[in-house]
């Protein structure tokens, strides 16, 4: 009840503040388990595509985010774990345990994931170089779609250090899937998936 | 028998007026209702439609649709009171401001203003009309606005296109906040021998400024050849203008029965709303290509954004505040 309310009481202030209206540009919504892998400009990004999604999409999609800063006190908590159904995971890689590892699992599940593969936030408009994390976990489920997703606005909507937002409209671009390659190179594949996102500018 | 109507309409209690022009718009959504729905059966029926006129019926069926939920909710507002009837106009200048600034481009240093302008600038302004403090209301934005938002700004020290931006904001406020924001301000006004009907009169103006937009679409549709201004809005037809303003003006002047005015006046007024409407649309139709879009955004359907709908109030509203305020109050 409480999770409920909260969830649609999120999703009016995200639609009141950017709108985060979706555009399905290079395909239609599916049902079909998917990774969708936008540029990371502020801390709206998760909740403006969570919102973008259509609610039985939503519903088994599960944002990526940082175990440091939504791990700590009950509020973060309660919205990470609870409303958002976000998978946690360590900025620090540690050696002994693999920081995809949660990753993995929710994919072994079934669900679908919201990732940032350039890990930080830059309040610019082109998203800057990937990581590897997006590589790794297409090649352990090839099945599942990646799809690009452009965030227009929001890195003007709440740049870096601000505490209150812009509003600005949020158009949030669905692309194309983006084809896995099995004798893909690691790098050629992030610079592609990069390239798939930035042909939704 | 006409004067005897007259004379009974213009001796109803503010309520039953009310009542009557709710009553009047709602038999008009009715009839645009009907008309769009035939029309697009028989469109359908047809072998081979044409997907130019599927088009333009679906775009009609789809405005008549958002108008019945736009005055659903003016309605909700006005019997509300004047407290709803503010707060809604404050949410419309929120999101026309926010349709204004998306497509302008301001820098990193422009957020604090830009923040403030939203979320301090929005419900001052309104609380001021709330309030009836008139004088300040007429010139926190033309006088304070302008001299302290380019003075927050400039604490960022980025001179890189400094003018361009300012100017842009303060007009971005002026247009959403300040123009549109003297629709709900005829809430304020102490108008002679019309005391505590003055939602009538915000009735008749939104009225009279949608209803020639409309009429001059229905007109421009079935008539229109020549147009006015092709390279700013190509949409708009002389014969769209005369047609639909001149039987904009004449229901106005029918409707002389809800406002302050004589029927000549009200003809006047009618007129004066027109044609400041029309200066509107072509205006920030002008804007917005510049800034290089078609639609303001996509909030309502069928009409595009905000802005779209209320270009022409934005325009309309301070010129027939300031008449009645001129003429018609002590």
């Amino acid at each position: 009840m409480l999770i409920n309310i909260t969830r649609l009481a999120m999703i009016a202030l995200v639609r009141l503040l950017v709108g985060a209206h979706p555009r399905w540009v290079g395909a239609a919504p599916s049902f079909a388990q998917s990774i969708y892998f936008t540029n990371h400009t502020s801390h709206l990004d998760t909740l403006a595509l969570w919102v973008a999604l259509p609610a039985n999409i939503r519903a088994k999609t599960r944002p990526v985010a940082a175990k440091d800063y939504w791990g700590r006190g009950k509020v973060k908590q309660f919205i990470a774990l609870k409303v958002l159904n976000a998978v946690l995971i360590e900025r620090e890689v540690s050696r002994h345990s693999d920081p995809l590892a949660p990753l993995l699992a929710a994919l072994a599940a079934g669900d679908s994931l919201i990732l940032f593969p350039e890990g930080t936030r830059k309040a610019q408009a082109e998203p800057s170089d990937f990581k590897g994390g997006l590589y790794h976990l297409a090649e352990a489920f090839p099945e599942v779609k990646l799809i690009p997703v452009y965030l227009d606005t929001l890195h003007r909507s709440m740049p870096k250090g601000s505490y209150l937002p812009v509003p600005l409209i949020c158009t949030v671009r669905f692309g194309a899937t983006l084809t896995w390659q099995a004798d893909e190179h690691k790098k050629t594949f992030l610079t592609r998936a990069r390239a798939a996102i930035l042909s939704l500018i | 028998m006409l004067t005897e109507l007259a004379n009974t309409l213009v001796t109803l209690d503010p309520t039953h007026k009310f009542y009557w022009l709710i009553s009047a718009v709602a038999t008009l959504l009715l009839v645009a209702s009907i008309i769009g729905w035939a029309l697009k059966r028989k469109t359908l029926a047809k072998n081979n439609p044409l997907e130019k006129s599927l088009k333009l019926i679906n775009n009609l069926v789809s405005r008549v649709n958002a108008w019945w939920v736009m005055v659903a909710i003016l309605v909700i507002a006005f019997l509300a009171g004047k407290l709803g009837t503010i707060i809604l106009f404050g949410f419309i200048s929120y999101f026309a401001l926010r349709e204004f600034m998306t497509l302008t481009p301001t820098r990193a240093g422009d957020h604090r203003t830009l923040s403030l302008a939203f979320f301090l600038l929005i419900p001052l302004h309104y609380y001021l009309i709330y309030s009836d403090w008139y004088g300040l209301f007429s010139v926190l934005i033309p006088v304070y606005a302008f001299l302290l938002m380019p003075s927050i700004s400039v604490l960022a020290q980025d001179t890189e296109h400094f003018l361009e931006r300012a100017a842009k904001i303060q007009w971005g406020v002026m247009i959403a906040i300040y123009c549109i924001s003297h629709a709900p301000a005829l809430l304020l006004l102490t108008i002679t021998n019309f005391e505590g009907q003055n939602t009538l009169l915000l009735f008749y103006f939104l009225l009279i400024v949608q209803l020639s937009d409309v009429l001059q679409y229905v007109f421009g549709n079935l008539f229109g050849k020549t147009k006015v201004a092709p390279i700013v809005s190509p949409n708009k037809t002389l014969e769209g203008l005369i047609g639909g303003g001149l039987s904009t003006i004449l229901v106005g002047t029918g409707l002389w029965w809800i406002t302050p005015f004589t029927p000549i006046q009200s003809a006047g007024m009618a007129t004066v709303i027109v044609t400041m409407g029309f200066l509107g649309g072509l205006v920030m139709s002008a804007i917005k290509r510049s800034l290089g879009a078609k639609d303001w955004g996509n909030m309502i359907e069928g009409h595009g954004g905000m802005l779209d709908r209320m270009d022409s109030v934005s325009f309309a509203a301070p010129v027939f505040f300031h008449l009645v305020r001129y003429y018609f109050t002590p």
